[in-house]
């Protein structure tokens, strides 16, 4: 609240803070390396001309991974203080889950 | 700029209004348009007892009673209730955490006009041609057929406002994770903020399957999309999913936070501590869950199959689970307490057995086989009113006996206000009571009259009467408030004297910064435990005083709104071929709304400051 307050950092606090940062760009890039190489894989499955019925699946999986590294990595869940976001989504994947679910079985089919 | 309360002229006044940021401020907006939306749907209400008072009455037409009772539903549920319960929520719920603002004061404010605007433009319908009049929940199969435009203002309407609605619950979430005060833990937050909280939750899941359905309304009417006509491919079900999947929930945001202002009132008025705070959380958003699992309960008899209807009736009588939770917690709360019945007690000691009473017919209807005899009749209408009206109107009017001296620092004058209550409540049960029995005997609702002598005649005249008691309670309670605003006296802090939470701890009137210092929160009730240990402040500080950073006031949500409620126009008179003006109004709205945008975009507003060498002389800042 109180805008006059500063704060120092001592060197210790510095030295661990640059090692987070070090470790949390290292996990970015190799996140980002690992979801090109599904996305090429994803594109690499179809161009092969494999079966409809083993490239949808494979699809639908790796996209499922892809969202979930987007949030944990490039949406810093993985990190602390993100549990009401975290909370709040599942909420409604939940929610949504159940209508899509409702729709499917008893409008559609 | 130091924008102190200095005295104002009336058109300074409106202006300050206009484009007020200030959360009390816009309570009181809220309480005003709500309170206005609710008498055009009360004056409705009571224009479909006089028309059903006797058999076959000609007071109205058939196709007039048709919107009658479309608009006083959708007015009472979306331009009534919830902008009252908005109300109360913007009054308390930032003072009750300690917050010296919601998170955004700008969508705040955005939130309102919209609400406004959408709700003005739906009742402007009445005097452009018809209003809409295939009930509220408009079922697509009616409402496609509907020859005039109150359809289209009804999905238009109902869009801008629907926008508002869901800004202000978003804002509300944000608001209750970002903004507690040191010490204010989730589990100290008190009940009413924490109903606000899952109530929100709420709006944020429910209102965009909502929007979604209303979409695709417009673009079946407007732009002849075939999502709900089954002769070109679509599926008038889906409508009903879509409107229930938001409805059901609908009807848990409108109680939870009623739930919420009796339990802050029963505890303060047993001057006790709530019986059960935990479970009484952990109902809430236990309700709040199984809110969503519930909504094909309102078709049961659409044909969804045997199986879909015994998932969805046993899920819906699980809710009763929670709901009982709370009832016995309240019932525990008042046992052995220091009971002081002042008129909003005496609400709650009411609403405890009328709503009650409201949710036993509800579990009746939740049996899917038994659903299929009650359907469409007036049993449903005797339920439906028991939960609104015996849950929510009646914390509504506790609440606005409650939070009156918080808002104005007046008090409502307690005799006339227990007289109100005798006059409502008795006319409440005598109107609604009695629809049970109709509605067992075979009256169907929304029928616009009835033959003669099928034992009807009686209790329909009997439930028009209690229709004009209720009448009488609200003009009572009108009469109250100009009484006591002629009257003028400032009611000061902690008025009712028992007051357990932080917004009773504040200094009245509440400073337009709400918080000198921000306080620190020790558990739960915190002005109580002050108070116990002796603080004459009331609080305890969790800084020094130091400078308190201020939003502008802003007219650009009310301009934001307005061009949508132009460009609302445009859209509904597009279909029509003779308006060659339409397309031009449509565009010229949307511009103005873009416009506003991006100049709050582009300009930088950064707000103010108010000094410590203001905050520190004896007025506390105020000139």
């Amino acid at each position: 609240m109180s805008h006059d307050v500063t704060h120092t950092r001592t060197q210790q606090e510095y030295e661990y803070d640059r090692k987070r940062a070090n470790l949390g760009m290292r996990n970015q890039v190799t996140v980002f390396a690992l979801m090109i190489f599904l996305t090429f894989i994803a594109f690499a499955s179809v161009q092969a001309g494999m079966s409809a019925y083993l490239v949808a699946p494979l699809i639908l999986l790796f996209a499922a991974v892809q969202v979930a590294l987007q949030l944990y990595y490039f949406m810093h869940w993985s990190e602390k203080g993100h549990g009401m976001a975290q909370f709040f989504m599942y909420s409604a994947a939940f929610i949504a889950f159940t209508m899509i679910l409702a729709f499917i079985t008893i409008i559609w089919w | 700029m130091s924008s102190t309360a200095k005295k104002k002229g009336f058109g300074a006044t409106i202006w300050d209004y206009l484009t007020t940021v200030d959360h009390k401020k816009i309570a009181v907006l809220y309480l005003i348009a709500g309170t206005l939306f609710f008498v055009i749907g009360g004056i409705e209400a009571m224009l479909i007892r006089i028309q059903l008072a006797e058999p076959n009455n000609d007071f109205v037409s058939a196709g007039l009673f048709n919107e009658i009772i479309t608009m006083h539903g959708t007015t009472m549920i979306f331009l009534a209730a919830m902008p009252l319960l908005f109300a109360f929520m913007n009054a308390a719920v930032p003072l009750q955490i300690g917050a010296r603002d919601v998170a955004f004061p700008f969508l705040n404010s955005l939130g309102f006009w919209l609400f406004l605007f959408g709700g003005l433009f739906l009742n402007l319908s009445w005097f452009l041609g018809g209003a809409p009049d295939a009930g509220w929940t408009s079922y697509a199969s009616l409402s496609l057929a509907s020859p005039t435009h109150g359809i289209d203002f009804y999905a238009l309407g109902l869009q801008i406002s629907g926008a508002g609605t869901l800004i202000a619950g978003i804002n509300f979430l944000v608001t209750i994770i970002n903004m507690r005060a040191p010490g204010m833990t989730y589990m100290r937050m008190p009940l009413f903020t924490w109903t606000t909280f899952v109530a929100s939750a709420l709006i944020l899941f429910a209102f965009p399957p909502l929007t979604v359905g209303l979409f695709f309304m417009i673009f079946d009417r407007m732009f002849d999309a075939n999502f709900f006509d089954h002769l070109n491919g679509g599926n008038t079900i889906i409508w009903e999913h879509l409107f229930w999947i938001f409805g059901h929930p609908e009807v848990y945001i409108l109680v939870l936070p009623a739930f919420g202002l009796f339990s802050e009132i029963f505890a303060t008025f047993s001057r006790k501590r709530l019986f059960g705070y935990s479970s009484m959380v952990f109902a809430t958003i236990l309700i709040g869950f199984l809110g969503f699992m519930v909504w094909a309960h309102h078709m049961f008899t659409v044909g969804l199959g045997p199986t879909a209807n015994a998932i969805f009736a046993v899920a819906t009588m699980a809710i009763a689970v929670p709901t009982g939770m709370k009832v016995f917690n309240w019932l525990l709360t008042i046992w052995g307490g220091n009971i002081k019945v002042t008129t909003p007690m005496l609400y709650g000691l009411g609403f405890i057995p009328s709503f009650v009473a409201g949710g036993v017919t509800g579990v009746m209807q939740a049996s899917a086989p038994l659903d299929y005899q009650l359907h469409d009749s007036y049993f449903i209408v005797a339920h439906f009113h028991y939960v609104i009206v015996g849950g929510i109107v009646l914390a509504l009017f506790a609440a606005a006996h409650y939070y009156w001296p918080l808002m104005f620092n007046q008090m409502l004058n307690e005799t006339l206000g227990k007289i109100t209550f005798v006059f409502f409540f008795v006319g409440f049960h005598c109107t609604f009571f009695i629809q049970h029995f109709l509605g067992l005997m075979g009256m169907p609702r929304r029928v616009f009259t009835y033959q003669g002598d099928q034992g009807w005649d009686l209790f329909n005249y009997i439930s028009t009467i209690g229709a004009f008691l209720m009448a009488i309670g609200v003009i009572l309670l009108v009469v109250n408030v100009i009484i006591t605003a002629i009257k003028g006296e400032p009611a000061g802090r902690d008025p009712w004297k028992d007051g357990r939470t932080l917004e009773w701890a504040i200094p009245q009137p509440v400073p337009y910064y709400n918080f000198k210092q921000t306080p620190l929160v020790r558990g739960l009730d915190t002005f109580w435990i002050e108070k116990m240990e002796g603080n004459k402040e009331g609080m305890t500080y969790a800084e020094p005083i130091s400078d308190i950073h201020m939003p502008n006031n802003s007219f650009i949500p009310f301009m934001i709104s307005f061009g949508l409620f132009v460009a609302a126009f445009g859209a509904l008179y597009h279909q029509d071929a003779d308006k060659a003006w339409s397309l031009p109004v449509l565009i010229a709205g949307l511009a103005i709304t873009f416009l506003s945008m991006i100049v709050r975009s582009l300009k930088d507003d950064l707000g103010y400051h108010i000094h410590k060498e203001e905050l520190m002389n004896e007025k506390g800042g105020k000139k």
